[in-house]
């Protein structure tokens, strides 16, 4: 059903759609956001510089962002959305073309004032115009094979043009989210089956191509697969990462060393310790409590993001919340069993607690347009 | 597009179904994230602590200050000096390192190949890793380092202790030197102590350095540091101190060391002096020598090529390495024995018609002419060899070696020196060993004059010296206390030698340095108190044909240096009341009596004055050329001490 279609009752106008603004998540955003800079506080030796003043500003520039993407009505967001995805997808083969190079990747375009990953842009693009998509296509034919073709090429052509940059994290978040949004939208039970027997023949076949002339993988991937399956072969190089995160997490036991007394982190044992492995010194620093909060929080997050979708009667913004909801998932799930040792060290941040800005823009952009479809959503 | 209410109403049934199920996934996911965390934080928590711990805890040890040497005056001969060294960091270099490299090579001088080296490390290392760009700095640069430390960034300046020799080459052969410690020694040492394992740790390498290597080195102490993840130390936990080196001070006397060293100038030489009293070596030198100095630090390749490729062989200490045919100063030790067998009176005479003929082969003496009839007396003044063959063919070998045993020859004096030899004194047993050769009596003629298979070392022809002087069994001894511990002397028993027999020798050793027919005479003391008592030798290192006998034999200057006889003098003084004994052995020096005797005499004077002897000491004549060297020697050493003092500051 169609927005609209069914009556408009109570749909807020102006400075009042402040107030139909879904607190819980805003909040839990905030709160999550202010681990964020605490512990980046923390990792800088206890001070604001060089990355939690940045990363507060920042924020609260994301902050802002999101709040006026919310009071932008949904259906405007569903009316572009095939443009961005269209320009997310463009910007991708710019940044092929003309792209920095950073950590063996081409990852980002230099904008001057910031430096633009589009690939985190095409995450929220790819679940905007899947989402539409669904909304847009009859019931009947959301199983239909010609249908169900269009959106999976939707989804794999970002997802190759990431790959070759290469960065497997994020071309496995965008399968994944891309999927998620399908399978909410009711495709049938049958291709999700099929792709999971594929992608598990596509494993046997990245194993089996190892070493011979159509490897699919760089090596530096097969080795960082290598480490993840047994981190003790190489402890002091490529499993070195997991190792010393697993020390740094285990030795923080209940309650943590103390804030800023988290001596692997200080002492640079960890790696990354402001980006993707930030998560390890929360947890070295204040224990199981502290890790366990964090998860709580991410957890609240999802579970108010999905009541919001299916309290939702408007395909779109039901979609739209889901697909937003499973991507932020994907950040911190992905990134905790990395850091855990439960998978391989792929490079995907914690969400909104990690230094970075282009991730956290688009997160709180996207949220933005789930608040959107909250306000906006038929009463 | 229309749908139908029903149509809408399956759709999101279908949608909140299939978005709880998701969401059902992701509790599961997130089960298994707390599951994990639980594990990693809970259950192994104390094995993740403990691995910490050790990521970041580091034992390391603190180096024990070296025990310092000093000679028997209590003045320096081996110290600890802090040495400076530049080094930088890249990382805290800040962007262009070769900037800083420009102005800090305006600061101190650099050489530039080093500079470039040092460059490229630190573009080609880690960034954290520290780069030594000059070592052995002055403390004025290490200063300059320091004042303009904000134009340099990334510099740091470094203090550690080095090793020092002030007296210089005086004590090279004594003390040794050390040296950072090798692989090869550390195969060599049984119970390696961890600080050997430090890189360039620095261990004694010969001499008394190395002999005494445990008491100087001390203990190492250890502290615990906290590293960062690059091993750099962050700040320190605790410490457990060490215990410094003992100090050991030696019986050498420097002012005489380097008057001796002095006086053997660069020939291939060494002398020895012992105090009759205690065995104490109060000079031990050997020449020509080198600045340890040189090695302490790692010795340039050309340097010490050249020192190994010079033929006087400055490396080897020739006092107690240096194994010599005694020649003529073992006559003592054959005219005691044959005097202790009773076998001869010091009056008994022998006829030397200039050779003797033994088995069908001919022995000869020095003097082709013969000396004729001589006694004891005559016969070591004047050296005569035929009186000396006549005594062995009467009492044998073993009486022989016997007695040269007894007064210290072929016997290892054991001093904390390097590769003390023992020599040789000949038997039956030792030639069938040796030669796998039955002994024949030629070997025993020739032993009686200290030829054939003899050899001593300058330290046990000293040692036998002493042992005549007194009667006593000397030792010698090098080191006088170790932490101000007193050391047993090496006074020794009495040898149980006949009094009277001792004076007779000790008499004819006296004619040999004041009757006009001694051999010495000419470098007699004139100084009644200090009169001296010796002998001189020459020995041979070649043989001398029956056809150049009868050319006449080749005289020393024309030889080439190798095939040069030795030049050895052994001497006691005073001769009534001994209190040093003296050995001077100038390799292919030519003749005892014109090599050997005046160095002597000159040391033995310089000893018994304790500084430059007057000139009345002298005979009269001689006493404007020692005038002359005395100046000479008195400006080289006023010299070198000069170039010590600027050395130290």
């Amino acid at each position: 059903m169609s927005y609209l279609e069914y009556t408009v009752k109570y749909v807020p106008t102006g400075p009042r759609k402040i107030l139909y603004l879904n607190w819980p998540i805003a909040l839990l955003l905030l709160s999550v956001g202010c681990v964020g800079f605490l512990m980046l506080y923390s990792v800088a030796g206890g001070s604001l510089q060089p990355w939690a003043e940045p990363q507060m500003k920042r924020f609260a520039a994301g902050f802002v962002l999101m709040l006026v993407i919310a009071m932008v009505p949904i259906w405007f967001w569903r009316n572009v959305a095939a443009l961005a995805y269209a320009i997310s997808v463009a910007l991708l083969f710019a940044v092929e073309l003309f792209g920095e190079v950073g950590m063996g990747a081409q990852r980002w375009i230099d904008l001057g004032f910031m430096r633009l990953q589009p690939s985190e842009l095409a995450k929220i693009t790819l679940v905007m115009l899947l989402a539409a998509y669904y909304d847009w296509l009859p019931i009947k034919k959301v199983s239909h094979p010609l249908w169900v073709a269009l959106p999976v090429f939707f989804i794999l052509l970002p997802t190759a043009l990431v790959v070759i940059q290469p960065d497997l994290g994020t071309s496995l978040l965008l399968v994944f989210a891309g999927a998620a949004v399908m399978f909410v939208a009711g495709v049938h039970w049958a291709y999700f089956a099929a792709v999971i027997a594929a992608g598990i023949g596509v494993v046997v076949a990245v194993f089996k191509s190892r070493g011979t002339s159509w490897q699919l993988l760089k090596d530096y991937q097969y080795r960082r697969i290598d480490t993840f399956l047994d981190p003790s072969q190489d402890p002091l190089n490529a499993g070195y990462h997991i190792t010393q995160s697993k020390i740094a997490l285990g030795s923080g036991g209940w309650s943590g060393k103390g804030f800023m007394q988290g001596t692997q982190s200080r002492l640079n044992f960890l790696p990354e310790k402001h980006t993707d492995f930030i998560f390890t010194t929360l947890a070295e620093e204040f224990g199981f409590v502290g890790a366990a909060s964090l998860l709580t929080l991410y957890a609240l997050i999802i579970v108010f993001c999905i009541n919001t979708a299916i309290t939702n009667k408007d395909r779109f913004s039901a979609l739209l919340t889901i697909g937003i909801a499973v991507t932020f998932f994907l950040f911190f799930a992905v990134n905790m069993l990395m850091v855990m040792g439960l998978a391989p060290v792929v490079g995907v941040p914690l969400p909104l607690v990690s230094y970075g800005g282009s991730a956290m823009l688009v997160l709180l952009a996207a949220f933005g347009m789930m608040q959107s479809a909250h306000i906006h959503k038929p009463r | 597009m229309k749908r139908t209410a029903k149509d809408s109403q399956t759709s999101s049934r279908s949608l909140t179904r299939r978005a709880l199920m998701l969401g059902g996934a992701q509790a599961a996911v997130v089960a298994v994230l707390g599951m994990r965390m639980r594990y990693l934080q809970l259950e192994q928590a104390d094995q993740f602590k403990l691995l910490a711990e050790e990521n970041r805890i580091n034992i390391r040890l603190i180096p024990p200050a070296r025990g310092q040497i000093f000679d028997r005056n209590g003045v320096v001969i081996a110290e600890n000096v802090p040495s400076y060294r530049i080094n930088m960091v890249r990382e805290d270099a800040g962007g262009d390192v070769d900037l800083v490299l420009r102005r800090l090579s305006a600061l101190v001088p650099i050489p530039p190949e080093q500079l470039e080296r040092a460059s490229a490390d630190l573009k080609r290392l880690r960034g954290d890793t520290p780069v030594t760009v000059a070592d052995r700095v002055s403390w004025e640069d290490i200063s300059k380092v320091a004042v303009n430390a904000p134009a340099l960034p990334g510099v740091t300046p470094e203090v550690g202790l080095s090793r020092h020799y002030p007296r210089g080459a005086d004590f090279a052969h004594v003390v040794g030197r050390v040296g950072p410690v090798s692989d090869y020694d550390l195969e060599r040492i049984e119970d390696p102590d961890p600080l050997l394992r430090i890189p360039r740790f620095q261990i004694g390498k010969v001499g008394v350095e190395a002999e005494v290597e445990e008491l100087l080195r001390g203990k190492a102490g250890t502290k615990r540091v906290e590293v960062n993840a690059s091993g750099r130390v962050m700040r320190e936990l605790d410490r457990r101190e060490g215990k410094a080196g003992a100090n050991v001070q030696l019986t050498v006397d420097h002012r005489l060391q380097d008057y001796v060293q002095a006086r053997l100038g660069e020939q291939s030489a060494a002398a020895i002096v012992l105090d009759c009293d205690s065995g104490d070596i109060l000079a031990i030198a050997s020449a020509p020598s080198y600045d340890p100095n040189l090695f302490v630090n790692g010795i340039s390749v050309a340097d010490y090529r050249a020192l190994t490729d010079n033929p006087y062989r400055p490396l080897v200490p020739k006092s107690v390495q240096g194994l010599y045919p005694p020649g003529s100063t073992f006559k003592m030790v054959t005219a005691l024995a044959a005097l202790e067998a009773g076998i001869i009176t010091p009056e008994d005479t022998v006829y030397c018609p200039g050779h003797l003929e033994v088995s069908g082969r001919k022995f000869h003496c020095w003097k082709r002419a013969g000396h004729g009839s001589v006694d004891l007396m005559n016969s070591l003044a004047e050296s005569c060899d035929v009186y000396y063959y006549d005594l062995a063919l009467k009492i044998g070998i073993d009486a022989i070696s016997a007695m040269a045993q007894k007064l210290g020859l072929g016997v290892r004096h054991d001093i904390p020196m390097s590769s003390v030899k023992a020599g040789v004194t000949p038997t039956r047993d030792y030639k069938r060993a040796r030669f796998a050769q039955d002994w024949v009596v030629g070997d025993t003629v020739n032993a009686s004059i200290g030829q054939g298979f003899v050899l001593a070392s300058p330290l046990q022809l000293a040692v036998m010296t002493a042992r005549l002087a007194t009667g006593r069994s000397i030792s010698p001894r090098l080191i006088k206390s170790i932490e101000g511990v007193e050391q047993p002397t090496g006074r020794g028993e009495q040898l149980g030698l006949d009094p009277s027999n001792l004076a007779k020798l000790r008499r004819a050793m006296f004619a040999v340095t004041n009757n006009r027919n001694g051999t010495a005479y000419g470098s007699r003391i004139i100084e009644d108190t200090f009169r001296m008592a010796g002998k001189t030798g020459t020995s041979q290192v070649r043989n001398i044909t029956e056809a150049e006998r009868r050319r006449g034999v080749t005289r020393n200057e024309d030889l080439p240096w190798e095939r040069r006889d030795h030049a050895l003098f052994v001497n006691f003084a005073p001769a009534d009341a001994p209190r040093i004994a003296v050995s001077v052995v100038i390799e292919h020096g030519g003749g005892g009596s014109s090599a050997a005797a005046p160095v002597a005499r000159d040391i033995t004077l310089q000893a018994l004055y304790g500084d430059t002897p007057p000139l009345a000491a002298y005979p009269e004549k001689d006493r404007s050329r020692i005038k002359a060297q005395q100046d000479r020697l008195q400006r080289e050493r006023q010299a070198r001490e000069d170039t010590r003092d600027r050395g130290r500051a």
